[in-house]
């Protein structure tokens, strides 16, 4: 990649501010990107934590959503927080009828998986790579319940009480190809390493 | 991820959650049906209340925590977070609001207050709250209490803008003049603001509050809700607005537009057209004092 790398951060809702502060603390350009135009001018894109349902229905109205899956589809990087990683999942449970995603990522993804905001919880995850733990916020964080042989998982936590027959892990990050996605919000919680792999990522390839 | 390093209900993960809903519109609800209709207009969120404020000014009688049947049915019909309004005070309303699994409390002053010296000790709680404020002192007042987001009150029920003009203003106004303060005055800032020295010195260094500021109380246009994030909100509560409107689905909509592209004249223009009648509202002028809901709280 040549010249300045720009990273767009969607800011049709949700916690935007806290990823563009993170990738300024990281150097790198950083966009909120509310229509095609600024979309054009992204090398990459961050897709940060808020309501699913609320940027799937902005994204389609405002035109953002086709030139979005497109890019992706040309092998634009990503990365999505809580409900950014919805939005990369190829498929949603527990979504709203109708609900659609971006897509790219081969996942089943659930909303809401770890249960109302009273069960919002943060604590250290292990992460694929990274010496040691990082502090990860879960807010009404969704899981993935399934992951295709592509995906490479990058971090899974212990669940209390699994339902009879169920994993007692879930997958909380996970990357395929230039796509990363985690259930917990990196950006608030005041390690940038996840923006940093990303970074990374986007700039080497 | 050992267990006995988690934590559930912690100030991170509280003040977190009303991160999330940022530049997102809030809907008040009475019911199931209307919670649909605002999920399906892209709200962030809705609140559940027993009566919307405009009905609350015109029936008058005590305004309390909605029936916990109605709010289970709001819970089931929505995916988006559902807040609910618990009286200024009454601890036990909000216990039972907690234990049905409601995902924000709002402590508010558009209810009937339940106690007049002291609001929830909301540090007790997993569940986060908001709470109204009109001005800096009583913003930080509400956050060493435990507040995990702050909404400027406005006069709620009216479809006056007005007042929610004023407190952002002030709000912000007064946020500023910290910033500009020397450190050896912030002591007496402090005191005038009557809130704690720690937390005057963090909004002085930070230029913000220390949780998420909303705005609330009078806003019925797609013109508003953009106006008050020009001003500095970082989302908006609506209230009567909607259900008190000729077309609640497509108004409820164009508000979430216009909060998304606030500055955006031509989207706020095309949002605009043929919304219908807007609510028919009052001048906050015309309510007589002992009736103004933002005056409530402390």
């Amino acid at each position: 990649m040549t010249g300045t790398t720009t990273i767009g951060v969607l800011a049709l809702q949700g916690d935007v501010r806290e990823h563009v502060d993170a990738l300024e603390r990281l150097g790198v350009r950083s966009i909120r990107v509310r229509r095609p135009a600024e979309l054009a001018e992204c090398d990459a894109l961050v897709l940060p934590g808020g309501e699913s349902t609320t940027m799937f229905k902005l994204a389609r109205t405002f035109e953002l959503f086709d030139p979005i899956v497109e890019r992706l589809r040309d092998g634009m990087p990503a990365f999505g927080t809580c409900a950014g990683m919805i939005m990369l999942a190829d498929r949603v449970v527990d979504g709203i009828e109708g609900q659609e995603t971006f897509g790219g990522l081969d996942v089943t993804v659930r909303r809401n998986a770890f249960g109302r905001q009273v069960d919002s919880f943060e604590g250290p995850v292990d992460v694929k790579g990274f010496d040691t733990a990082l502090h990860g916020v879960f807010i009404r964080a969704p899981w993935v319940e399934s992951a295709g042989d592509g995906v490479d998982v990058l971090a899974t936590v212990a669940v209390g009480d699994p339902a009879p027959g169920e994993s007692d892990t879930r997958i909380v990050a996970v990357r395929q190809g230039s796509l990363v996605a985690t259930s917990f919000h990196p950006e608030v919680g005041h390690d940038d390493r996840m923006h940093r792999y990303f970074v990374d990522l986007v700039t080497t390839s | 991820m050992s267990n006995e390093e988690t934590a559930v209900g912690s100030a991170r993960v509280k003040r977190g959650m009303a991160e999330m809903l940022k530049g997102g519109v809030i809907m008040d609800v009475v019911d199931a049906e209307q919670a649909k209709i605002a999920e399906d207009a892209g709200a962030v969120a809705v609140m559940a209340l027993e009566r919307v404020p405009a009905d609350i000014r015109a029936q008058g009688g005590v305004a309390r925590m909605s029936d916990p049947d109605l709010i289970d049915g709001i819970i089931e019909a929505v995916s988006i977070p559902v807040m609910a309004k618990a009286r200024i005070g009454h601890f036990v309303e909000a216990q039972v609001l907690q234990s049905l699994g409601v995902d924000y409390i709002d402590e508010s002053e558009v209810l009937t207050p339940a106690d007049y010296s002291n609001h929830i000790d909301k540090w007790a709680f997993t569940v986060p709250f908001v709470c109204g404020a009109t001005n800096l002192g009583e913003a930080l007042r509400r956050i060493t209490e435990g507040a995990a987001m702050i909404r400027s009150k406005g006069e709620a029920g009216t479809g006056d803008v007005s007042n929610a003009t004023t407190h952002m203003r002030q709000i912000r106004q007064q946020i500023r003049r910290l910033q500009n303060l020397p450190e050896d005055e912030l002591f007496v800032a402090a005191k005038e603001l009557q809130a704690p020295y720690e937390l005057v010195k963090e909004v002085a260094e930070n230029g913000k509050l220390p949780v998420v500021l909303f705005t609330a109380g009078g806003i019925a246009t797609p013109a508003d809700a953009a106006m008050m994030m020009q001003l500095g909100a970082e989302g908006v509560f609506v209230g009567s607005g909607i259900f008190k409107s000729g077309n609640p689905a497509q108004r409820a909509e164009a508000i979430v537009k216009a909060t998304t592209f606030h500055d955006d004249p031509d989207v706020i223009a095309k949002v605009s057209r043929g919304l219908g009648e807007a609510m028919v509202g009052i001048n906050v002028e015309d309510v007589p004092e002992p009736h103004r809901l933002a005056e409530r709280g402390w």
